[in-house]
């Protein structure tokens, strides 16, 4: 047998009960972090001892000190030029809550149609998904840290803000963390690895 | 097999706790700056403890911004020691109230008061007046003999914005003002906006100091493009003839400043020789506009230049021996240092980089001398006794200490919050003491007890007698400290009663026998003496309509023997000092009404009392 004939074979097998539970658990996890706030910027200053917060979710933006947060930090980076942040300007506000769902359903097909090659798509497909959602993440600091407006009264050197831990920006201790959210995606992804695993060890059950 | 199987459990395993382990980083609750040690606090609370009865080393007069007052302050205790109503009638003291400081107001019942200035002799500290100017073109004069206001100069015609003021000279000579918001001159002149560069103007104003009495009267107007005169600080030593103003807007812009004057990266500080303005007010040089005759920089070379300097400036500060200008660019992250010889050189050697309205514009690289990276938010600059300089961040939220000479930055503290100016002891006189510094911060923000909305400003103790700066103590001010000067007590010499024999006043009178009252005409004149515990006369009869002039002396000769003055019903209150004469001028209304002792003075204080007669016409 070729490697290829061998790679199909296992495709093509039927998975058991515990990649299938763990498919299911993954699309209700995905449910989950629809809800869950993803990421969290709170920036310290002399004069806001009480810190700005900024929880990111899948599907909006949400200041703390119930959203006057976004206000002053708003307020604080058009003294320096950057774009005000505001919900109507992130696509993926639009596109990610959808995603989750359509990767649930590519979950739960995997669960019906229940092959190897079923639960493959589900894991690529989702760590496509997050590692892109990272890089746009990571991209979307960067162009509001360099993409500053040459008419700003104060002029400073663009920056990157932390994508995880903490950074000083001119008077501002900033800590860039992940949130439950990701936390829950974490853990499908090592559901997913989980459920492959499974699968591969049943492969290696039968080739014994 | 097995083996491998185990691995893979572990590595799920290892997986998962690493997640948790992650999952434990989060943003802290707090900013990770330390808080002061518990030996610190100690050490704090034993630098600024006064014992009751004890005296405080140093007064701080701390301008009371937009409540047109001047605050006294005790220092290291920072206790709020008396108010000094300046451009806002103060029933406590009854300012405003009585015929002289009522027509000394002329009206105005408030201003804006920013910059106390003390009276100096060879750029030291004399002890003399304290002058303070407001916004509305004024300068007002403060006798430290008596910690009260003798003089309000102005408004000055021409000047708009009063905001680059009071700053005195070396020695007293003049006292300044100039336009923060150039408008078409003289006032009353309309220009639509589109025009502001061209057909509006800034004034700058040297104000004239009597050197024995005080007295102020117009020195010269000097004509100005219409930048907004921001800051100043008079030379010292070799620049003692030299005023400098900072200036924003040099763009001449209009609508929103915040964007539209903050585009150059630099603009300039106006030096101006006020010997040469002094010569040219005598020869009598400049059109009339406003009634005095204002000088134009075009007909009179050597008057004024121009010094580049980054951006948006804000203060701008002489150090103790004159050889440095400091100019704080307040959107940016660098305070920058001028020499005053390589100005003066420059200008002999006519090395200009251009003009502006005919007013030479110096260049920058051959008068700077350093860029040092303060921080951010840079504001204005005071200095230590060892050549040490301290500057404000207003963004940074923080004072940098630094070095003259090696501009080297040696030490920062944070401030709560967002500090405006700093003073220190004697800090912007020839002979800094060091020891204190006070930074006079703009939010207060959460380190009070709350009072609701209308918050409190902070003013923050910093003892800079060490290589560290340390936060001594958080006093709260009433709005709204803009500058501070401290000078040391044993300079003032404050009388505490009026002596009889300086008593010149025409209506003063020493014995209840001359009390009475005298007519003419409709105008009635009551003398009327106060003490304890009682006024003579303790009733008086006039008709309806009649001009009342009511003439209190205190003839008490003791310490904090004050009474009061209050008529009801007639929206009036004095408080007469010992040894004092007050008058007051009202129109009389029928009907009786009691006066009575405002101010608590004996045992027998609520006895003070009497009636005020009006019979009907």
């Amino acid at each position: 047998m070729t490697v290829y004939e061998k790679s199909a074979r296992f495709l093509h097998q039927p998975v058991g009960g515990g990649p299938r539970a763990l498919l299911a658990l993954a699309a209700v996890l995905l449910a989950v972090a629809v809800m869950l706030p993803l990421w969290n910027l709170t920036m310290f200053a002399p004069q806001y001892g009480h810190g700005l917060r900024l929880d990111i979710f899948s599907h909006t933006l949400v200041g703390g000190n119930g959203g006057q947060d976004i206000k002053e930090i708003n307020l604080l980076n058009h003294y320096i030029g950057m774009h005000s942040l505001s919900v109507e300007d992130f696509t993926e506000f639009k596109w990610m809550p959808f995603a989750f769902g359509a990767l649930a359903l590519v979950f739960l097909r995997a669960i019906v149609l229940g092959t190897v090659k079923e639960l493959t798509d589900s894991v690529v497909l989702f760590l496509y998904f997050g590692a892109f959602s990272l890089w746009s993440f990571g991209y979307k600091l960067y162009r509001y840290g360099h993409d500053l407006s040459p008419e700003a009264p104060v002029k400073v050197a663009p920056f990157s803000p932390p994508m995880f831990g903490y950074q000083k920006i001119a008077n501002f201790e900033v800590y860039s963390y992940p949130r439950a959210g990701t936390y829950v995606l974490a853990v499908v992804t090592l559901a997913l690895l989980a459920a492959v695993w499974l699968a591969w060890r049943q492969r290696n059950r039968k080739l014994a | 097999m097995r083996k491998r199987s185990k691995f893979l459990t572990w590595s799920a395993i290892a997986g998962l706790a690493l997640l948790a382990v992650l999952a434990t980083r989060c943003s802290p609750k707090q900013p990770q700056g330390d808080r002061p040690s518990a030996s610190d606090l100690a050490d704090a609370a034993k630098k600024t403890y006064v014992a009751p009865g004890d005296l405080d080393e140093y007064y701080m007069f701390s301008s009371g911004g937009h409540s047109g007052q001047v605050f006294v302050y005790g220092i290291p205790s920072m206790r709020h020691i008396s108010t000094i109503p300046v451009f806002t009638p103060y029933p406590g003291t009854g300012y405003g109230f009585d015929d002289d400081t009522k027509k000394m107001l002329g009206g105005l019942t408030w201003g804006d008061a920013h910059h106390p200035a003390l009276s100096e002799t060879k750029g030291e500290y004399d002890g003399r007046w304290l002058f303070i100017n407001e916004m509305n073109g004024r300068v007002a004069r403060i006798d430290l003999r008596d910690f009260k206001t003798k003089e309000i100069f102005g408004p000055a015609p021409n000047v708009s914005g009063n905001h680059g003021s009071s700053f005195v000279t070396e020695n007293s000579e003049y006292t300044m003002m100039a336009s923060r918001f150039s408008i078409p001159i003289p006032k009353g002149t309309y220009a639509p906006i589109d025009k502001y560069a061209s057909e509006y103007k800034g004034v700058l104003v040297g104000v004239k100091i009597d050197p024995k009495t005080g007295g102020m009267s117009m020195g010269f107007e000097i004509l100005a493009p219409p930048f907004d005169f921001d800051l100043g600080d008079a030379g010292k030593g070799p620049s003692a003839d030299w005023m400098f103003w900072t200036s924003y807007n040099t763009e001449r812009a209009t609508g929103q400043l915040e964007v539209t004057a903050s585009q150059k990266d630099r603009d300039y500080i106006a030096a101006v020789n006020w010997k040469v303005a002094e010569d040219a007010a005598a020869k009598g040089l400049g059109d009339m506009i406003g009634g005095v005759r204002v000088i134009d920089p075009k007909k009179v070379p050597g008057l004024i230049y121009l010094i580049p300097c980054g951006k948006s400036p804000h203060g701008v500060d002489v150090s103790p021996d004159g050889k440095w200008i400091i100019g704080s660019g307040k959107l940016q992250g660098v305070t920058t240092a001028f020499a005053f010889d390589k100005i003066q050189a420059a200008i002999a050697a006519k090395d200009f980089a251009g003009e502006e309205d005919g007013i030479p514009v110096l260049k920058y690289e051959s008068v700077k001398v350093a860029e040092v990276p303060v921080g951010l938010g840079p504001l204005h600059t005071q200095f230590g006794p060892d050549g040490f300089a301290y500057t404000s961040l207003f963004v940074d939220s923080a004072i940098a200490k630094w070095k003259l000479g090696t501009w080297e930055v040696v030490d920062t503290i944070p401030m709560s919050y967002s500090i405006g100016h700093l003073a220190a002891a004697e800090g912007d006189s020839a002979s800094p003491d060091g020891k204190y510094l006070v930074g006079l911060n703009k939010l207060s923000n959460g380190r009070h007890l709350s009072v609701g909305p209308s918050q409190p400003e902070s003013s923050q103790l910093v003892d800079i007698t060490g290589d560290k700066m340390k936060l001594l103590y958080d006093a709260f001010t009433e709005p709204e400290p803009h500058y501070a000067q401290i000078i040391k007590a044993d300079k003032l010499h404050p009388i505490e009663v009026y002596p009889k024999e300086e008593n010149h006043h025409p209506l003063a009178i020493w014995d209840i026998k001359d009390a009475g009252v005298t007519r003419n005409g409709n105008k009635v004149t009551v003398k009327m003496v106060a003490v304890r515990s009682s006024f003579s006369p303790s009733s008086f009869e006039v008709r309806e309509g009649d001009i009342v002039t009511v003439a209190i002396t205190n003839i008490e000769q003791a310490t904090d023997m004050l009474h009061g003055f209050g008529l009801l019903d007639y929206n009036l209150n004095l408080v007469i000092d010992p040894g004092e004469t007050k008058t007051v001028t009202f129109t009389a209304k029928k009907g009786v009404f009691p006066y009575y002792c405002t101010n608590f003075c004996s045992a027998l204080h609520q006895e003070m009392q009497g009636y005020l007669l009006v019979k009907p016409r």
